[in-house]
């Protein structure tokens, strides 16, 4: 084990070396570029196996690894923003052939207006696409999630991607543990395919035209693979907590067990929600956070166990859903809660768009304003926090 | 019965190659090749003309046509050097 | 490369099966099983969204014998590519030891248009791989579009015949010198009335180690509206009227491989399609006249090209 001292980019692409991927094709896109350009030199260097292929778009990128998975090969790449969301097309194709692939995501807000600083509006926006999404809540979390999603993604053979927020994981020094070589390979072990192409003894035709008569069925097929999935990262997070000693689940409960008033939040952001809640402890009011670590497949079991006794909850979106009723995480976590009998009021905070700094304030505000909505007064079921109005 | 979705393969590829042979296409057709097996001269220009492999070719020699499968395009009879391959209309 | 023993080659097993949904006389079925007889078995195939794919795998039937993969319209090129890649990683580490052909498969559609970024992304990172294009001039799959393969004057739904509007308005792209500009080591013409030449570049270009071309006519009885039994023969008027120039550039060195000895005027070829039939209204002649001066000028151009040596 060495300590070092690292990027979230230079922590991923640390993790994709270990991985040592037979083929790597990958286009640059700020902030995720580093990922490529170090992992290229590694390749360069001869410090890796890996066939790299620089491709000429995303959407090619994604193309070019769902060709190399179906061939049977170890498969990752990395990207951010408008690349993710020109691959749009591609990853639901990937998720659907059901093949192993893992993104080194960077959290980008989407344009228009063009903006290269973090929100989750590019995740956000393929969190229908069938990958497993998780995101990381530093860059220690985004190394050891990368590593455990080859894993992941080869049992479940569904694709993952591990996002860590964009400049402020991508771009600061953290401190890292990273595994040695060898124990990253141990764990990972040998490469599992679906099935495979270049298997001219047992030809196989992938990619069929599936008319109304089947496609139903595949998609349920699908379907059942992501219910699957929770079982899957929680067995393999438990095996990373047993060999390296770093504990990780679907979500993490931050002081919530007597919580009267909790904040769900995604990302980065729960750091300094961290702070905000034990400065709150320490004045006496009885808060807790929820972080969601995997977003895909949703954790509703986890998240109403861990918020059902609370009695307000304000549920922070660094991404918005332009009217639809509150942000993407607030309309998941409300519909998870509302089959309980006992369930807390819950509120929506868009924060964080485009980069947009949030201070302990801020999330101070957030707990504020749904202890006032506790004591009887109106606040909004939707909010924007953090936004000049 | 058509399977249900426990029972199909993962991320719907097919397994079987050329399970296409199961699906006949020779009722698409209105008129069918006939071959007068005096002027053939085994050329293979029928067979390599074909688009549906349907010019049955044993040991070098042009034995007939795989009606379960051809459509009656016509091609066939239109290639041959010898026009030893004639088409007639399909009656009910 | 040797001569093509049509016989011999009519014994070994087809790789292309009977039973697929394209259309009766479909020039695109000829050329694959043309293709697949010279490729054999030890191949993968790659196709674009479009009508190949579409007629030859309808779960849970496929017409192929050999791996095949699908994934979306504009990216066979790089889908292929990733195989490839794949292909060469795992050889390297001694876990595959067959050679094995690779070869992409596009319609003028996802080849010309929407294709064309992904094919010229994967040509130029020199991937061992052949890219056919079965180019019927449209969007066929979709019902006839325009694509910027389709020929000057031609109907097709978004470039109809109308009253104001004669069709067509644009010289078809030549992709065949497009691809050529891109130094790749080979790049070809090609028409499956002349199953030799043809047959004889794809031989050519899978011996070849490095990215390969070829633009493949490919008649289409619906589009072109001509009855199905004329396939071949419009895809040898094609060549007998300079349309379809059969010819090679092997190493950037332009060769004409298909030389006839007598040229047909253009109207030949056209007046077999129902898709130039507006053609030969009176006030519509000058099309013709202008079709008939490019085909002979490009024509031209590529025997000097050969004879200059360029």
């Amino acid at each position: 084990m060495k300590v070092v001292a690292k990027t979230a980019n230079e922590a991923m692409a640390e993790a994709m070396r270990q991985i040592n991927p037979d083929v790597v094709a990958a286009y640059p896109i700020t902030p995720a570029t580093e990922i490529v350009q170090i992992f290229s030199s590694f390749v360069h260097d001869g410090l890796v196996d890996t066939e790299f292929i620089a491709v000429e778009s995303e959407h090619s990128a994604m193309s070019a690894c769902i060709g190399a998975a179906a061939a049977g090969a170890r498969v990752m790449t990395s990207t951010s923003s408008q690349g993710l969301a020109l691959m749009d097309e591609v990853l639901y194709i990937a998720a659907a052939l059901r093949l192993p692939i893992v993104i080194c995501e960077i959290n980008r807000a989407l344009s228009a207006p063009i903006n290269i600083h973090c929100d989750h509006s590019d995740t956000m926006n393929v969190r229908d696409s069938g990958w497993i999404q998780i995101y990381a809540e530093d860059s220690q979390e985004a190394y050891d999630s990368v590593i455990q999603a080859m894993k992941i993604a080869e049992e479940a053979f569904l694709p993952a991607m591990v996002t860590a927020d964009g400049f402020i994981l991508s771009h600061a020094m953290q401190r890292i543990d990273m595994l040695e070589d060898e124990e990253v390979q141990a764990f990972i072990g040998e490469h599992k395919s679906p099935y495979n192409l270049l298997d001219i003894y047992n030809p196989i035709t992938i990619g069929p035209l599936d008319l109304q008569d089947y496609f139903f069925e595949h998609k349920r097929q699908e379907a059942d693979a992501m219910m699957k999935a929770p079982e899957v990262i929680k067995k393999v997070a438990d095996e990373f907590g047993q060999k390296f000693g770093r504990k990780y689940g679907l979500v993490e409960e931050y002081r919530l067990d007597d919580a009267e008033y909790a904040i769900v939040v995604i990302g980065s952001t729960a750091g300094t929600a961290k702070d905000t809640v034990d400065m709150m402890r320490d004045k006496g009011h009885k808060v807790g956070l929820l972080r969601i670590r995997v977003f895909r497949p949703f954790p509703a079991e986890e998240i109403v166990k861990a918020l059902k006794n609370v009695r307000v909850v304000g549920v922070m979106d660094r991404a918005d859903g332009v009217n639809a009723y509150g942000g993407p995480v607030f309309m998941e976590v409300r519909a998870a809660l509302y089959e309980e009998e006992k369930k807390p009021d819950v509120y929506s905070f868009v924060y964080g768009l485009g980069g947009r700094d949030v201070k302990p304030v801020d999330i101070e505000r957030v707990f504020q304003m749904i202890m006032d909505a506790d004591k009887g007064k109106k606040i909004d079921r939707l909010n924007y926090i953090g936004v000049r109005e | 019965m058509k399977e249900t979705w426990k029972e199909l393969p993962i991320g719907a590829i097919i397994k079987e190659p050329g399970s296409s042979k199961r699906f006949e296409t020779g009722d698409w057709r209105t008129e069918r090749p006939v071959l007068d097996p005096e002027k053939c001269i085994h050329c293979m220009f029928c067979w390599i003309y074909c688009p549906d492999s349907s010019i049955k070719v044993e040991n070098g020699k042009m034995e007939g046509f795989l009606y379960e499968y051809c459509k009656g395009c016509g091609i066939c009879a239109d290639v041959c050097p010898t026009k030893a391959i004639t088409m007639v209309r399909e009656e009910v | 490369m040797g001569v093509i023993d049509i016989k011999k080659i009519a014994k070994t097993e087809q790789l292309f099966a009977p039973g697929h949904r394209a259309c009766a006389g479909c020039g695109a079925t000829i050329i694959i099983r043309q293709v697949l007889s010279v490729a054999g078995k030890d191949t993968v195939v790659g196709f674009a969204t479009g009508c190949m794919e579409v007629v030859s795998t309808i779960f849970p039937y496929t017409a192929w014998e050999i791996p095949f993969l699908h994934v979306a319209f504009e990216n066979v090129a790089a889908a292929i590519s990733g195989v490839e890649t794949a292909y060469r990683a795992l050889k390297k580490k001694g876990k595959i030891k067959k050679k094995i052909n690779f070869i992409a498969f596009g319609g003028d559609g996802g080849t010309y248009d929407i294709g064309l970024q992904a094919l010229s992304g994967a040509m130029e990172r020199g991937h061992d791989m052949l890219y056919i294009c079965y180019d019927n001039g449209a969007y066929m799959n979709t019902g006839i579009q325009r694509s910027s393969a389709t020929p000057f004057g031609a109907h097709t739904t978004t470039s109809p015949a109308g009253k104001k509007i004669p069709g067509k308005m644009q010289w078809r792209k030549d992709l065949t010198e497009i691809m050529a500009s891109h130094g790749v080591p080979y790049v070809a013409q090609a028409s499956p009335a002349y199953y030799q030449d043809l047959m004889q570049k794809v031989e050519k270009a899978l011996s070849i180690e490095g990215p390969t071309f070829i633009d493949v006519l490919s008649p289409c009885p619906l589009g072109w509206y001509y009855a199905t039994k004329d396939t071949i023969k419009i895809a040898k008027l094609a060549v007998e009227t300079k349309y379809w120039p059969l010819y090679e550039v092997d190493n950037g060195v332009h060769r004409v491989t298909v030389k006839p000895r007598k040229f047909k005027p253009v109207e030949e070829w056209l007046k077999m399609q129902g898709r130039f039939r507006h053609l030969f209204k009176e006030e519509n002649k000058w099309m013709i006249e202008y079709i008939q001066k490019e085909l002979d000028k490009r024509w031209e151009r590529l025997l000097k090209l050969e004879e200059a040596g360029l």
